[in-house]
């Protein structure tokens, strides 16, 4: 078995005394929500914080509440198992709660926590391996070594962005509070990511996420198609969120948030624009089979799979495109339920 | 001693064939079974490896100076404490337990450390410096052999990397293509893979007074045992070998592993108990698994479908060492004739080493490779000539009691009952149709125990010691339970014998100082060996008290009952008394060694023969996507000729594990490499099935009786994965229309076919050409004649 290294655990009693221990722990500290992606990474000498702080126990971030303008506020350590057995959130927001249930499995998701969902390390098969073997075969520039295995021409590092809520929440046009000793910000959850395999959050270090707000879903609905190799347990290989509006038979506006396909999720809502105007039932009857097929075409263009996942980066690729049309068809079909 | 099968002697059965739960089940389900790692010693070191990261290198020099500097470090060697050469085989003894002259794959262990705890021993391994010479890597079978170039990885190998070559041709094969109507040719590539048990290999040692024991997660303690008392030179008596109760095999705990041999060593200089347990990544290196294999096939059939000739090659990838490898290369030809009969039949085979992960043995040891070629060639065959694939496959079974064209001797034979029950079980599956929905058929055949042991000697190859006392009833048996269920049926065996429950048996097993020896844990030996020597033991200590109830009651020994706890009239308990009270210590034993005429007798006839084979058939139903190439399983129908159950419970779970394992085989596992290095030594990027792509198993059980089994039982350890991998490749067929010759199937390759054929050219996707491989000179056997045919 492969043995945790020592550190030290730091166990604040809220969220400002965290943020208050990570200002002067600096670099050596890192937060630890589950503990489901960070330690299998220390495990492996992926990561080697020398101070942990604590933010799983902490009650304050275990709130769910409903916020003025009719969106919810979700506390960061809300577990996944809570969102996926919420079943008012799973009406409103079902493209969120999908994304919740695809990741890992269910004793993850009992551990795993929504906020360090948004913050899971950007993976590669070159970098998720154990220190040994990335011994063996050459250190690469996300740790420890300088330069990038999959493509030795890239500047940066190419590793794919992994979480499977990030997307859902930017479809939906979700926030993020942000909480550090400096004090307290709201960002929309697209600008928590670099297109930086290495690195990956446009955040500081030491900001410590408190909530994701999800806006008001009226006249939305919201989808998550998610392509990997098998039911559970598995990373995505490419994972498409939509989410559509229409008051009515007519769609009004859409929006498509690709991942695992780059080292962050792109957000390619311009593909969805020709969706605009179409009757729902007209998407779903097929009639409208060639635009769909347009749009998937140009939301699947940005995806850049490289050699660094599990099966084909072009089988990848391709299953993005399909992973579109699916997710459009699954969240017109639920506004088409709605208004029926 | 003469027992009848059927029954005993002529009475009914009474806890043989009843699904009873296993006897060490509840320890496993209440996490109370102590494992190999859950031993604890006073004073026990922790021993890590310090492993190779070249695939191929020259080792210049090793310091281990600075590893002696760590806090908690005891001890540190290196191969110069353990020069002598080994190997499961005595004709390939390749290896040694550390090496300090040239490494042979990323993994290859070059050093040991003891330290007081894990952490001590990992810096003490950081902290030696090897300086190594890079030599070029060999990664492919075609590289090879086509790479003289580079320094061998083996000199006894030559340039060409050559580990084992094998020729040999069974009739008249020309005469047979020459009266073929028609003559089809295939190559397939089946990738390899691994065993992945869910308990790392584990091992203990103390040493004291001369003598070392070793507790270990083996499947063989016997095998262990004699090459620990050689390479640590000690007498073999000295060498005590305990299998610990094990977390799974597969035929990956077969050979002596390095770090068994380490701890021993390590034992015997720090005079402290050592462990060393192997993380997940170090088994994907310790591996000994499925042989990746080419494979080209020609077979020759008539107008009517029937096999006129037949020529299979096949190419292995071995691997870093030789392990079981000449065995592995002559399974992949030997069984070809145990479901077909074949009238003419060549195989040339090839094993090469590469500088990757060892190779061996995996459930159906170098047969399921072979198996998938074979069946998918003969539905191909089928569809060719317009005849139906499971009658063409009819025309050629063979019958019970005869001999094959390889001089193999077959005996109960189930295939057309195996063959029909899983027909009619999946009739209404085969008649829905919908697109993309396909079906596939296939069968096989299996050893139940190998003919011959892995050394030479004439030894029984399973002995076994009843001693009945206040102590109760206790069997002692070198047989390792591995998962396979082998202490149940041990016990059941005593149990029926005696009048008793299994529960009523103690049982000590697998320890080489304790028990007589039985050979291991592999090609499916256990219970047709084992029980065997088990039946004769327990048969003999009730004649023994029967005899002594008898006398006193004044009557023939025929006339006293044995059954549910009693003997006659008195309680068991109280008959063994009186029994001991006339005799003396109770003690009886049963060994059994195989029918000597159950192979030929030509080079290479060790490979094959056993006392008796089973029978499988298996209808897998699945969907195919032809957009996204994904495969999802929707059911398997998997017969069993069994012979006869001794316990109906532990033979299903055997089938569906077996379903399960060669169903990861077909569709996901692969034992895959880049750069010199396995590409995903983890069980998260190893891919296996998890519980969402496991379909239902309907699993129909086949009773043929076979005359020597004990009780009529036959194997199901292994024979149950085989038909089910080539069933998948035809299933998929049936849905697509394309054929996937290489497994596993993955839905790259299937949208590969697709595309094929969407280009005008052949659906198929697979390799293209089978390289040129410098096989010897045909040794020709003539097969037996019409007499000896049939027995
Ligand atoms: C076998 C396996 C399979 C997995 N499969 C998936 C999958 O399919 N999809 C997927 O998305 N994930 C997957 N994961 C990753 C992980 O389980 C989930 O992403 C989980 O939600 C992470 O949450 P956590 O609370 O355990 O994070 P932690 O491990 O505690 O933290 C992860 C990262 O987030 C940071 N962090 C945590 N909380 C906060 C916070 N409030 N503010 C700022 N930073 C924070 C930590 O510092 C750390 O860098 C898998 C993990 C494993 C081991
Ligand atoms: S993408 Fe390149 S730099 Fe990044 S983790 Fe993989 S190999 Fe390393």
């Amino acid at each position: 078995m492969l043995r945790l290294p020592r550190f030290r655990y730091l166990r604040p009693q809220s969220v400002a005394e965290a943020a208050d221990l990570m200002a002067e722990h600096g670099e050596q500290a890192m937060l630890v929500a589950g503990g489901t992606d960070l330690l299998p990474k220390m495990k492996r000498g992926q990561m080697e914080a020398e101070i942990l702080v604590g933010l799983g126990h902490l009650a304050e971030l275990r709130q769910l509440e409903r916020s003025d303008d009719g969106g919810l506020r979700i506390g960061a350590g809300v577990t996944l198992s809570q969102i996926v057995h919420d079943a008012a959130l799973a009406r409103l927001y079902p493209g969120y709660v999908r994304a919740a249930a695809l990741v890992s499995s269910p004793a993850l998701r009992n551990a795993g926590t929504i906020g360090g969902n948004l913050c899971v390390d950007t993976r590669c098969n070159f970098y998720d391996q154990s220190y040994e073997w990335r011994m063996a075969v050459g250190f690469c520039m996300k740790k420890d070594g300088d330069i990038c295995r999959v493509a030795p021409a890239s500047k940066r590092c190419r590793a794919i962005a992994s979480s499977d809520t990030a997307p859902a929440a930017m479809a939906l046009g979700a926030t993020v509070t942000l909480v550090s000793s400096a004090g307290r910000r709201e960002v929309p959850v697209s600008a928590l990511y670099e297109d930086d395999g290495q690195f990956y959050l446009a955040k500081a270090a030491d900001e410590i996420i408190e909530s994701i707000q999800l806006p008001a879903a009226t006249d939305w609905s919201s989808s998550y198609v998610k392509v990997r190799r098998r039911g559970s347990i598995d990373f995505p290989l490419a994972g498409v969120a939509v989410a559509l509006k229409a008051a009515g038979p007519v769609i009004e506006e859409g929006r498509i948030v690709i991942t695992a396909v780059a080292s962050r999720p792109l957000d390619v809502s311009e593909a969805a624009e020709p969706l605009v105007g179409c009757t729902l039932a007209s998407l779903l009857e097929g009639q409208r089979d060639e635009l769909l097929t347009g749009v998937a075409a140009s939301a699947a263009r940005p995806a850049k799979p490289l050699d660094n996942a599990d099966l084909h980066y072009v089988w990848r690729k391709q299953m993005t495109r399909r992973g579109v049309e699916q997710a459009v068809r699954e969240a017109a079909t639920a506004l088409l339920a709605r208004s029926a | 001693m003469n027992l009848s099968p059927a029954t005993h002697d002529g009475q009914a059965l009474h806890v043989v064939g009843k699904p009873l739960p296993r006897v060490e089940a509840v320890g496993k389900v209440t996490g109370g079974t102590l494992y190999a790692d859950d031993i604890d010693l006073s004073g026990l070191l922790h021993c890590k490896l310090l492993r190779s990261h070249h695939a191929h290198a020259r080792v210049l020099s090793i310091d281990t100076s600075s590893a002696l500097a760590v806090p908690g470090v005891v001890a540190v060697i290196t191969g110069q404490d353990l020069p002598a050469r080994y190997g499961i085989m005595p004709t390939c003894e390749d290896e040694v337990a550390l090496e300090h002259e040239k490494v042979r794959f990323v993994g290859d262990p070059v050093a040991a450390v003891a330290a007081v705890d894990e952490a001590a021993a990992l810096a003490g391994c950081r902290a030696i410096r090897v300086e190594y010479d890079p030599l070029e890597a060999v990664e492919s079978i075609e590289q090879a052999l086509l790479s003289p170039g580079s320094e061998p990885i083996h000199d006894y190998a030559g340039p060409a990397n050559i580990h084992r070559l094998a020729a040999l041709e069974f009739g008249d094969v020309e005469a047979g293509f020459a009266r073929a109507d028609h003559i089809r040719e295939d190559v397939f590539f089946f990738e390899g893979n691994t065993h992945l048990p869910m308990e790392q290999h584990s091992a203990t040692a103390q040493a004291a007074n001369g003598h070392v024991t070793l507790w270990s997660s083996t499947q063989n303690p016997h095998y262990v045992q004699r090459i620990l008392a050689s390479v640590l030179d000690l007498p073999m008596g000295h060498v005590r070998v305990v299998a610990a109760p094990h977390g799974g095999g597969f035929g990956g705990k077969c050979d002596p592993f390095s770090h068994e041999i380490v701890v021993c060593k390590l034992a015997m200089l720090t005079g402290r108990p050592v462990k060393c347990t192997l993380t997940r990544e170090e088994v994907f290196y310790t591996h000994r698994g499925r042989h990746p294999v080419l494979m080209w096939v020609r077979t020759g059939v008539d107008a009517s479908g029937r096999i006129c000739a037949m020529h299979f090659r096949t190419a292995l990838d071995g691997g870093a060492y030789g392990s079981y490898g000449p065995a592995s290369t002559l399974y992949t030809g030997a069984l070809q004739t145990t479901t077909y009969a074949i009238p003419a039949y060549r195989f040339e085979g090839a094993r090469v080493f590469t500088n990757k992960a060892p190779c061996g043995p995996k459930r159906g040891h170098g047969t399921p490779q072979p198996r998938f070629a074979l069946e998918v060639h003969l539905d191909k065959i089928a569809e060719e000539i317009g005849l139906d694939p499971v009658e063409l496959r009819r025309r050629n079974y063979v019958k019970p009691f005869t001999r094959t064209v390889n001089w193999l001797r077959i005996t109960s034979c189930g295939l057309e009952e195996v063959t029909d029950r899983v027909l009619e079980a999946s009739r209404e599956s085969r008649r829905e149709r919908r697109p993309g929905h396909g079906v596939g058929f296939a069968v096989s055949s299996y050893m139940c125990g190998a003919g011959l042991p892995i050394y030479w000697n004439k030894l029984p190859h399973s002995e076994c010691v009843i001693n009945v006392g206040r102590g109760g009833v206790t069997l002692f048996c070198g047989a390792t339970d591995i998962g396979q269920g082998s202490d149940s049926v041990l016990a059941t065996v005593a149990a029926e014998e005696l009048g008793l429950s299994p529960g009523d048996i103690r049982l000590v097993t697998g320890d080489t100082g304790l028990t007589p020896v039985d050979l291991g844990s592999y090609s499916s030996r256990v219970t047709f060996m084992a029980g065997n020597a088990a039946r004769m033991a327990a048969s003999r200590m009730r004649e023994l008290i029967v005899a002594a109830v008898a006398e006193e009651e004044g009557c023939a020994p025929s006339e006293i009952e044995v059954r549910e706890g009693k003997i006659g009239r008195l309680m068991f308990e109280e008959a063994a008394v009186l029994a001991e009270e006339r005799l003396g210590t109770l003690s009886s034993h049963g060994s059994y060694s195989p029918p000597a005429d159950i192979g030929g007798r030509y080079k290479g006839s060790g490979v094959g023969p056993s006392p008796a084979y089973s029978y499988s058939a298996a209808v897998v139903d699945l969907d195919a996507d032809h957009c996204t190439g994904e495969v999802h399983v929707n059911k398997v129908w998997l017969a069993h000729d069994i012979g006869r159950a001794i316990n109906e419970l532990a033979v299903r779970g055997q089938v569906e594990g077996g379903v399960y394992m060669a169903l990861g085989e077909a569709l996901m596992e692969a034992q895959v490499y880049r750069d010199g290095l396995h590409k995903q030594p983890s069980m998260l990027d190893y891919k296996s099935l998890t519980f969402l792509e496991m379909p239902e198993v309907e699993t129909i059980l086949v009773e043929t009786v076979d005359p020597e089994g004990p009780y009529g039982a036959k194997e199901v350890g292994q024979g149950p994965l085989l038909p089910v991998i080539p069933a998948v490749v035809s299933a998929v067929h049936d849905a697509l229309g394309v054929w996937v010759d290489e497994v596993p199937v993955t839905p790259e390759k299937i949208l590969k076919a697709l595309d094929a054929r969407a280009k005008g050219k052949e659906g198929r996707f697979g390799p293209k050409s089978f390289p040129d491989v410098p096989y010897p000179p045909l040794v020709k056997v003539t097969p037996p004649d019409a007499a000896a045919a049939a027995l």
